[in-house]
């Protein structure tokens, strides 16, 4: 059974290591700055005791007020998983630090996320529309699009 | 001297018998080598992310059907497990040994249709994918006595299955289990020792262990590369906890170990459903749930181990009748991150074969 790491623990952690970057934890998530992401996922990588090597998904939820970054993160060699999420606050240009240079298997998802939901990927080495076609108006997944009349 | 040559650019597909649905890719040749491919989707986006936020929990299990349109009982197993995860709600026993066994029948399924059309990309046109629809409708035919349909099942539900199987279907599963081993040989026989078959797929498309977790990988694509990763034993749900069966894994990673992947866990799913057959008895096949379910406020993530890899869905509930976030962990759209570096450095005839091989199902890629 993989085991879901406790948020406490993790948080624990990541505040000895990168000092700041944790900002509220429950008992299996942990919430990080934004501008973090990058470093706390290459500790989590890196990291021997927490050895997270495989990047299950990436994820993005609209709340209106902030994107929501959910990271789904799994270690083969534990057999446990962490979840680690972001609030990226704004909705002209919410941007985050890319993950394409640890896991390129981040690559797809993140441009899925840029082209439904507007999210931009710092540092992404070819973020363009992945379903969609270039130039089409608007992010059809955030709460608050509509489509055009016809 | 040298012969001067100038790299092309050509696009392949979107409309390509080997594409496997509509799926293109620019694709840079040297002559008839590679030096880059990339992949261009989305002719099958439907928006399956956007259309289950109208709809109620119970509807957009409907939706499930349609994305991997090979394996619509894997999708509906992952997200019923994800949205029972989300509200606590605990299936009878029976229901869950009935999920393992359609699952499994689903994996026979898929790996049947992969391994047609993979036979038909090397150029053995139609004959070997006939033999492997042969089995696959004996198996939709068992999904005919439980459901009545056959390709878009939506068999399962929130807390159980939609109805008990009938007496007939026990009686044709265990014809079906009697006979099936003796056609996988009759595969083996035909396929595995196949001398076109070695040439065209040994040591081609080869994909190292480090590149596939790197890739986020997973699947009978992940195994084939000697990784031992499967949810089944590493986060077992259901029953798969109760049964005994190995896990195939490939030594190098290229095109022949994903066909031996393959068909090695064939043998696995027979082993897991006759044991399901024996273990399972009399009782209830769904527990009560309101027609109208309202999970609490909250996130969770369920996740399968499906016939093309690791299907996942993550659903955010604001307490209303429909999800907030309905998102798809696609095991096809990932598993083609590692396509390009597969591919170039490789020829044409390679990589239609490589591609077959990765089995990907655009309608999970699009969805």
């Amino acid at each position: 059974m993989t085991t879901v790491l406790a948020g406490d623990v993790i948080a624990l952690r990541l505040e000895d290591s990168i000092p700041g970057s944790v900002k509220e934890w429950n008992a299996s998530d942990v919430w990080i700055k934004p501008e973090s992401i990058l470093e706390v996922c290459s500790f989590l990588k890196e990291d021997t005791a927490l050895h997270c090597n495989y990047l299950i998904s990436v994820s993005a939820v609209d709340y209106i007020e902030y994107f929501e970054m959910v990271y789904h993160l799994v270690s083969m060699s534990h057999n446990h998983s962490v979840v680690l999420k972001s609030k990226c606050w704004g909705r002209e240009d919410p941007t985050v630090p890319s993950i394409t240079s640890l896991w390129q298997g981040a690559d797809f998802q993140e441009r899925e996320i840029y082209d439904l939901m507007g999210v931009k990927f710092s540092g992404h080495p070819n973020l363009k529309r992945i379903m969609l076609w270039e130039g089409f108006p608007g992010h059809p997944q955030r709460k608050d699009y509509l489509e055009p009349a016809r | 001297m040298p012969i001067r040559t100038e790299p092309v650019t050509i696009n392949l597909g979107p409309q390509h018998p080997s594409t496997h649905g509509v799926f293109r890719m620019r694709i840079t040749f040297d002559g008839e080598m590679i030096l880059d491919v990339e992949p261009v989707f989305g002719y099958l986006h439907r928006g399956s992310e956007k259309l289950a936020e109208e709809r109620t929990y119970t509807q957009v299990i409907t939706l499930t059907d349609r994305l991997d349109y090979v394996s619509s009982m894997s999708n509906n197993l992952a997200y019923v497990l994800a949205v029972e995860k989300l509200s606590g709600i605990n299936p009878p026993e029976r229901a869950m040994y009935i999920r393992v066994i359609v699952a499994e029948l689903q994996r026979i399924v898929s790996h049947l249709v992969a391994t047609g059309f993979f036979l038909n990309d090397l150029g053995a046109l139609a004959t070997p994918l006939m033999y492997c629809f042969r089995e696959r409708e004996k198996i939709l035919d068992l999904f005919e006595m439980l459901c009545g349909a056959r390709i878009t099942l939506s068999y399962m539900r929130v807390g159980g299955v939609f109805q008990d199987a009938p007496p007939d279907f026990w009686h044709s599963l265990s014809d079906f289990l009697n006979y099936m081993p003796d056609y996988i040989d009759e595969y083996e026989r035909l396929i595995t020792g196949n001398e076109i078959m070695l040439i065209r797929t040994k040591g081609t498309g080869i994909l190292s262990a480090e590149t596939a977790i790197n890739s986020s990988i997973s699947g009978p694509v992940l195994r084939a590369s000697g990784v031992n990763w499967d949810l089944r034993k590493t986060d077992p749900y259901d029953v798969y906890d109760r049964v005994d069966f190995d896990v195939p894994q490939g030594t190098v990673g290229d095109n022949y170990d994903r066909y031996l992947t393959r068909v090695a866990e064939m043998r696995q799913s027979l082993r897991i459903i006759e044991q399901c057959v024996d273990q399972i008895e009399e009782g209830p096949v769904r527990t009560e749930v309101p027609a109208l379910l309202r999970p609490p406020v909250g996130d969770a993530y369920g996740h399968v181990e499906g016939p093309k890899g690791e299907l996942g869905f993550y659903i955010v509930s604001d307490g209303s009748i429909a999800p907030y976030r309905f998102k798809i962990r696609s095991p096809s759209l990932i598993n083609l991150s590692a396509l390009r570096g597969m591919m170039v450095g490789s020829n044409l005839a390679d990589m239609i074969v490589t591609f077959g091989s990765m089995d990907i199902n655009m309608g999970e890629v699009d969805r």
